[in-house]
């Protein structure tokens, strides 16, 4: 499919066909996205009080960090809406400024995320514990690595917007970064309700 | 096609304050409140249940674009049988032999 | 690792040793004949890099008759073995590797890559649509099923077979019982394989729901398209269920988690639970698309329009959802106690209905039609009967408290493989003789494809059949051997000789492929049958690498047929311009590549070095990421050359 330039009147992501149908093939990755955390968490609710020796939830979940963590994935899908922003204003400059700060608040995300791993392991709590272990860190490191490959592709695709500027084909790979950026917010809303104030409970 | 609404970035800091709200009033009812635990669980889940939506149409742009029918039937469709995926095994799981 | 030699090449019992010295003669006889007839290059830029959906779609279709073979040859020997009681010719592991090898290559790599195979080449066509919506997304599909297939077949040479059955069950599949590592192929080689299915999900999804020609809506598509976008939607659903089920599984057995373990709070079930929320779904994922040629085939040579279209449509959609409602009725021996197993039974007994409403369907159509027994309708016409057959006894299987009674005996067997066999491998057949000829510019030969035919079915019926009344007196399937006093034997021996005839069947068929290509009638008619109703063929025979010279507006359900009776013409040269093409690309082989030596080393248990190997295929995807390829164009003087070849021999407008 070509991608040359077939409406002018909508945003430049969906201006060419192979744009649009970069985008809804994205989202229909996403659906499946949703059905491999579903898995992840039916894992976890089947075994979450399911313990053996290790630690139980409560026993090592630290809410202060959780917290920080939640907040700076908020935030960086806040920062992250307006590299969206600024694509559409043709700001190639701007985009790139907003990737860059989405992407510290992620690495923020990471580093807190490999402490708590720290953590869990000092207290005796790692995927060889019990199945509460095993499903908890597979979760946990699913989602951590989704965050890992996002960082890295939006470096790539803010050395592309350097090179060829805003294009439909790169308007449309910067929208998709970004559904999936947000995407992993949305994953990480559902465990920071379930997994660690459910455990909390 | 609206987009003078996502370009002004209003959205984008309405979602964030209501985001951050939520967040907080859940942990504060999830760790502070004296509410009964099943009711803490109805409340935090719907308030995740509406930053998620926040999530989906503020910021990920579900519902533009001239696909935005088939996007939202197809990510609705997902989340119903994900939500499949998660009841019917603890469901199977539990139900007959208690475990845990 | 304490892993010794003789467990890294597993050449000691004779089977293996000749099949290892067969390997490599026709390993070398292969490099040298490509060398010798110059042919590396041909192979290289024509076929293994082309971006061009049909050939892919061949490739996948090659994959799928080698992989036919072997699982075949698997066949034969458990047959064998079991023909007589107390047969020595296998040893107990060798059987259990033998039918877990059997399930998983026949679901995995001949089911799947042929119907995939038969979308590449099909589904563009049936739309109006030039190519699939990402070409070069399309061969890293394919490049990636075989990367898998290639990692699950050296199995059994290299560290040992998967011997824990297709299904994989914990704990039997965990460290604690299979410690080697030849279960880990499984787990890997499987997972890989999964990556390529979604491929082919997302990228048909989007090809149907983006590209179908002007006019075209949803309500207007051909039946085979209708079952591939829905095949798609089930496999966007069940297929990441099974991705983390294989992912907790390789955790079990490489990185000591306790998913599905006995100790330390593993649930083994919990196994069962993931692989059926994903295996049931895979079952209508390889049938779905069956029952699209099935009906393509019935009306087009009963001259007829498919009857009750619009509820054939809404049948099958019920069936995905339904899809993913049924799972437990897999281990409703588990005692997950009557509540849970009613429900489940009612879910299974009402996707009946719609199966049923198809089968009707398909009757009615050809209800007063002019039927033509030509091979393809030969193949539908056996499907019916064959298919109700498996599914009747889907249904006493549904019935949970009867289904304690047939539960893991051969009952099950025959049943499942009335369905698979019967279903979908029915249906390929039927697919093969309808549409070869478009793509080849020959018919298959009509005397052979009825031997074919013939023994094939009653090969079939003769395998299948005596397994019901065996598995009613207790007959448990995976079982190495049994005593005389059982009174098996003769069951198992008719089983035996049925088999026998299949094999019969299939060589007839591989031997048609070779004479027909050297002896038939070429025909460059572009409605091939004279009683084509859908847009491919309205293409030239054999299909151009453009499809279509000028992209139809479609205005009818079976457009083709529409025009034809409307006289409306095919094609307007005047309208032809120069028509795009997506560039080759050897990314996908390379990514295929990376993935097979990152799952290598996974297997071998390499746990840090299998990890950093990761960084292969992501590499691949990084560089992908910086090519802007816009492709070629054909030159529309080229195209009109190409048209105007194949006018020359056929009445232009029909009627």
């Amino acid at each position: 499919m070509e991608s040359k330039i077939t409406n002018y009147s909508v945003p430049t992501e969906y201006q060419s066909e192979l744009g649009k149908m970069n985008i809804l093939g994205f989202w229909i990755f996403i659906a499946a996205e949703i059905i491999l955390f579903a898995t992840l968490f039916a894992l976890y609710g089947v075994y979450h009080n399911r313990t053996a020796e290790g630690p139980t939830g409560p026993e090592v979940f630290v809410i202060r960090d959780v917290m920080i963590q939640t907040i700076l994935l908020l935030t960086s899908s806040f920062t992250c809406g307006y590299v969206i922003t600024s694509l559409r204003k043709g700001n190639v400059k701007s985009a790139n400024i907003w990737i860059g700060i989405t992407l510290l608040f992620g690495l923020g995300f990471l580093v807190m995320e490999i402490n708590e791993f720290i953590h869990y392991a000092h207290a005796g709590l790692t995927i060889q514990t019990s199945a509460f272990g095993s499903s908890l860190l597979t979760l946990l490191g699913t989602h951590g690595a989704h965050v890992t490959f996002g960082v890295v592709w939006a470096i790539l695709l803010a050395i592309q917007l350097v090179q060829r500027g805003i294009t439909p084909i790169t308007a449309s790979k910067v929208h998709i970064w970004s559904i999936y950026w947000h995407f992993l917010d949305v994953v990480w809303i559902f465990i920071f309700t379930f997994v660690y104030l459910g455990g909390l409970m | 096609m609206n987009n003078k609404t996502h370009a002004s970035g209003v959205g984008n800091i309405i979602g964030y304050v209501i985001g951050l709200i939520l967040t907080f009033a859940a942990a504060w009812l999830v760790l502070k409140s004296s509410l009964a635990t099943s009711m803490k669980w109805t409340i935090i889940s719907i308030f995740a249940i509406i930053q998620a939506g926040l999530q989906l149409f503020m910021f990920m742009h579900m519902s533009e674009g001239e696909d935005r029918d088939t996007k939202v039937v197809h990510t609705i469709y997902a989340i119903f049988m994900g939500i499949v995926v998660v009841f019917g095994s603890i469901w199977v799981m539990t139900a007959g032999h208690p475990i845990g | 690792m304490d892993i010794k030699w003789d467990q890294i090449l597993i050449i000691e019992e004779p089977i293996m040793f000749w099949t290892f010295i067969g390997l490599i003669v026709s390993t070398i006889g292969l490099v040298a004949g490509l060398t010798y007839f110059k042919k590396w290059g041909w192979l290289w830029n024509e076929w293994l890099t082309s971006t061009d959906a049909k050939k892919v779609g061949i490739m996948y279709i090659t994959l799928g008759i080698v992989m036919l073979v072997r699982g075949g040859i698997d066949a034969l020997m458990m047959k064998y073995q079991t023909s007589v009681p107390e047969n020595t010719f296998l040893s107990a592991q060798h059987f259990n590797e033998v039918f877990s090898a059997h399930g998983t290559i026949m679901i995995f790599f001949m089911a799947m890559p042929v119907i995939f195979g038969i979308m590449n080449l099909i589904v563009p066509l049936q739309i109006g649509a030039r190519d699939v919506a990402f070409p070069k997304l399309n061969l890293l599909g394919f490049w990636i099923t075989a990367s898998a297939a290639i990692l699950y077949n050296i199995a059994f040479l290299v560290g040992g077979s998967p011997d824990a059955g297709w299904t994989s069950y914990f704990p039997l599949a965990g460290k604690e019982f299979t410690p080697g590592i030849g279960n880990n192929y499984y787990y890997i080689a499987i997972q890989i394989s999964g990556f390529g299915s979604m491929i082919v999900a997302i990228n048909f999804m989007v090809t149907i729901l983006k590209m179908r020609a002007p006019g075209m809506g949803l309500f207007k598509m051909p039946m085979f398209t209708w079952t591939t976008l829905i095949t798609c939607l089930i496999m966007i659903i069940a297929f990441p269920i099974f991705t983390i089920a294989l992912l907790a599984g390789m955790l079990d057995r490489i990185f000591g988690a306790h998913f599905f373990t006995v100790a330390d709070g593993g649930l083994d079930m919990m196994w069962a639970n993931l692989f059926w929320l994903w295996a049931h779904p895979e079952v209508y994922i390889v049938i779905l698309p069956a029952f699209g040629i099935i009906s393509e085939v019935v009306a087009t040579f009963s001259k007829k329009r498919l009857y009750g279209y619009h509820s054939m449509v809404w049948a099958v959609i019920v069936i995905s959802v339904f899809s993913l409602l049924v799972w437990v009725h897999h281990f409703y021996t588990m005692g997950v106690g009557p509540t849970v197993n009613s429900i489940f039974s009612i879910t299974t007994l009402a996707i009946a209905v719609p199966t049923g409403i198809k089968l009707f369907n398909w009757l009615f159509t050809m209800r007063k039609g002019r039927i033509v027994f030509e091979q393809p309708m030969l193949w539908a016409l056996a499907f019916i009967p064959t298919f109700l057959v498996g599914g009747v006894t889907g249904v006493m299987l549904g019935m949970a408290s009867a289904d304690f009674q047939y539960h893991n005996t051969l009952f099950l067997v025959a049943h499942f493989h009335y369905t698979l066999v019967g279903g979908v491998v029915y249906a390929v057949f039927a697919a093969f003789y309808y549409w070869w000829p478009k793509f080849f510019g020959f018919k298959l030969n009509h005397k052979l494809g009825n031997w074919h035919f013939w023994l094939f079915n009653i090969g079939f019926n003769l395998t299948f059949l005596p397994m019901f009344f065996l598995g009613l007196d207790g007959a448990a399937r995976r079982m190495y051997t049994y005593s005389a006093e059982t009174g098996f034997a003769p069951l198992y021996m008719l089983s035996f000789i049925g088999t026998l005839i299949i094999a019969a069947g299939v060589t007839i068929f591989v031997i048609n492929i070779v004479y027909s290509t050297l002896k038939e009638k070429r025909i460059t008619e572009r409605d091939v049958w004279g009683t084509g109703r859908t847009l491919e063929w309205m293409v030239p025979t054999p299909v151009p690498a453009y499809n279509f010279a000028v992209i139809p507006k479609v205005e009818a359900i079976d457009e083709f047929w529409h025009r034809k009776q409307t006289g409306k013409e095919f094609v307007n040269e005047k309208e032809i311009k120069d028509i795009h093409m997506p560039s080759h690309s050897w990314l996908p082989a390379y990514i295929g590549l990376a993935f097979f030596i990152s799952g290598f080393l996974f297997v071998w248990e390499f746990q840090a070095l299998a990890i950093a190997s990761l960084a292969l295929p992501f590499l691949g995807m990084a560089i992908n990421s910086f090519q802007y390829d816009d492709g070629f164009y054909i030159p529309a003087k080229e195209v009109i050359e190409t048209e105007r070849k194949d006018r020359g021999e056929q009445q232009w407008k029909a009627k």
